[in-house]
């Protein structure tokens, strides 16, 4: 069975070559992986503070929290609109489009190589945490990694797609990273990734809770720091932002395609 | 006229780019960001064409012909304006998965092989992609590579190998799936001279065997001379000659220079019955011959004089072409 040229084989091969690929980059990721410490900063601003016992926050769950954020953005960092543009800016496109594999696959499977190349640099980064941190450890059930895993994938897919999104503009726009820009600072704000959800006035947690950020790195890493949260709700919503995006992407790449002029090749 | 067995059917074809038009300068920069001007650029006009089954056609054209845009459109990676095109029985712009199988377009200056990995992991990829297992995949790598005379370099990074190794690498990831239908632009662009001659011939060897179709783009004349019989000539988007190498080059130069260097003394009125005598100063000669009376009139010429040194010249192929698209028409 494919799907868009997609079979067993096919994502086997895709990401084993994008793996050998990543790993030829590895200190360059490593160093990406560096760069996702802006929870940590935010967790030193916060340890400052007496707001996280206000806001509830117990103990060390602040600290998990936003050790499980730092891990959620890391395996959930989505970067296609920028490789999409310089490949259809540089006609780099033109021999994907020419081959039965729908070409979002192969950024989809090198996203997925870079995650497993950063696995062991973000569990190094988490061991240096617990070092500075001891009181933090945690070790979470087989049951909570598992659903930590799911709705770290499902908030993957749902960047995935909205990255994939503005990346289909780009048939129109060559320039459409500057809209996933604009989109960073919402997704900074509303995402979790500076302070937790619950720690927003009433009215900004009832309006973010209409867009897909919370479900990209608040939900997942209050799953992994057992914080409470209403697990069958997030997945409900995942699924439905999915759902909403994926059709959205079809079409405009569709529609996209026949205004592509194949520049520079 | 469509035969049986037409491979590649063009009627009418044309594509029109919209681009931005805007004059230079400070003023023309305001002027452009406050009314933004384009205008239409018909890059192929109203082409047409067919190509049958295992034929070897070159497409020559100087740059911004259309050429590439044209082959473009006939391989699915740019929707025409307006036109019909048929390639293998598939409408090329739905890109449609049987079709895809069977083209390949093949580009001199760009390249599809993962820059940082050794050829063999594009070619696995590749294999996977078009649904080849790996024993068959093995085989046809094999014989590829023994084709191309390329084998150690597939285990080195792409970005190791000369232009010359990297241009087979790619020649052997665009035919792995065997695709019954090549478009090849450039495909020897920047080559040395023997790798040119390598890549002709493999290109030869490949349409003898699997009796593919290709259609070829090339700055080089040789490629054209040694591979394609039949030229399509296209210049501002338009296709001004179709037909074969030979009766294009009969009809733009029918006839033959023969320099002959005598050891005596001749008048020049001797020679005006063997052909058009062009000069004749030092007791050297030349004439232009028709081809068709080259064999006799040189025989003669050399039973009836006394002749210390003959040459028989052509003018060179890729001249007559730049006379061709310096006068836009055949005559």
């Amino acid at each position: 069975m494919k799907l868009a040229g997609l079979s067993y084989q096919v994502a086997r091969s895709l990401l084993s070559t994008q793996y050998a690929y990543m790993l030829e980059y590895r200190a360059e990721i490593a160093l990406w992986a560096l760069s996702g410490l802006l929870p940590f900063i935010m967790l030193s601003l916060w340890s400052n503070t007496q707001a996280g016992l206000d806001l509830g926050f117990k103990g060390f769950e602040l600290s998990r929290y936003f050790l499980s954020a730092f891990l959620v953005r890391q395996f959930s960092v989505v970067w296609v609109v920028y490789a999409f543009e310089e490949d259809a800016l540089l006609g780099r496109l033109s021999p994907y489009l020419l081959q039965p594999l729908h070409p979002l696959w192969r950024y989809a499977a090198s996203h997925l190589a870079e995650q497993a190349t950063r696995f062991p640099f973000a569990l190094c980064i988490a061991g240096i945490f617990f070092v500075i941190n001891p009181g933090a450890f945690w070790l979470p059930s087989l049951w909570i990694l598992l659903l930590t895993w799911l709705a770290t994938l499902m908030s993957f897919t749902i960047s995935f797609l909205l990255q994939s999104l503005i990346a289909a503009l780009c048939f129109w726009n060559e320039k459409a990273s500057a809209l996933e820009r604009l989109l960073f600072v919402p997704y900074l704000f509303l995402s979790g990734l500076l302070a937790p959800i619950s720690s927003f006035p009433p009215e900004v947690r009832k309006w973010s809770s209409l867009t897909p950020f919370p479900y990209l790195i608040d939900f997942p890493a209050r799953v992994l720091s057992g914080l409470n949260v209403d697990v069958l709700g997030g997945f409900c919503i995942q699924i439905l932002w999915i759902c909403i995006l994926l059709p959205l992407v079809i079409v405009l790449w569709r529609l996209g395609v026949r205004k592509y002029t194949a520049m520079g090749a | 006229m469509i035969f049986p067995d037409t491979v590649i059917d063009v009627d009418r074809l044309t594509k029109t780019y919209r681009v931005a038009d805007k004059d230079p300068g400070l003023v023309g920069t305001f002027k452009h960001f406050l009314a933004r001007k384009t205008c239409d650029i018909c890059a192929v006009k109203e082409v047409s064409f067919s190509i049958k089954a295992g034929e070897m056609v070159g497409f020559l054209g100087a740059n911004g012909a259309g050429k590439t845009t044209t082959l473009k459109m006939l391989c699915g990676l740019i929707c025409p304006t307006s036109g019909y095109v048929k390639v293998a029985g598939f409408s090329p712009k739905s890109r449609q998965s049987e079709f895809l199988r069977q083209i390949t377009l093949v580009m001199g200056q760009k390249q599809q092989l993962i820059w940082d990995l050794p050829p063999l992991d594009s070619l696995k990829l590749n294999a996977a992609v078009y649904g080849i297992g790996p024993r068959e995949s093995r085989y046809r790598i094999n014989e590829l590579a023994d084709m191309l005379e390329i084998g150690e370099e597939l285990t080195r990074p792409v970005r190791k190998l000369s232009l010359g190794q990297r241009m087979k690498a790619e020649l052997l990831a665009s035919l792995l799936h065997r695709p019954s239908v090549l478009f090849l632009d450039e495909p020897t662009l920047g080559l040395d001279v023997n790798a040119q001659a390598k890549v002709r011939a493999f290109l030869s060897e490949y349409n003898r065997r699997t009796g593919a179709t290709v259609l070829l783009t090339s700055h080089y004349m040789a490629d054209i001379t040694v591979l394609c019989p039949r030229v399509l000539l296209i210049d501002q988007g338009k296709i001004f000659h179709d037909g074969q190498l030979d009766a294009l080059v009969e009809s733009l130069s029918p006839n033959r220079q023969v320099r002959l260097e005598l050891n005596q003394d001749v008048s020049p009125e001797a020679f005006e019955a063997y052909g058009e005598l062009k000069d004749c100063e030092n007791r050297v000669v030349r004439l232009l011959i028709p081809r068709h009376q080259l064999t006799e009139a040189v025989t003669k010429l050399l039973a009836n004089f006394d002749v210390i040194d003959l040459e028989v010249n052509d003018q060179p192929i890729d001249e007559l072409i730049g006379t061709i698209f310096r006068a836009g028409k055949v005559k």
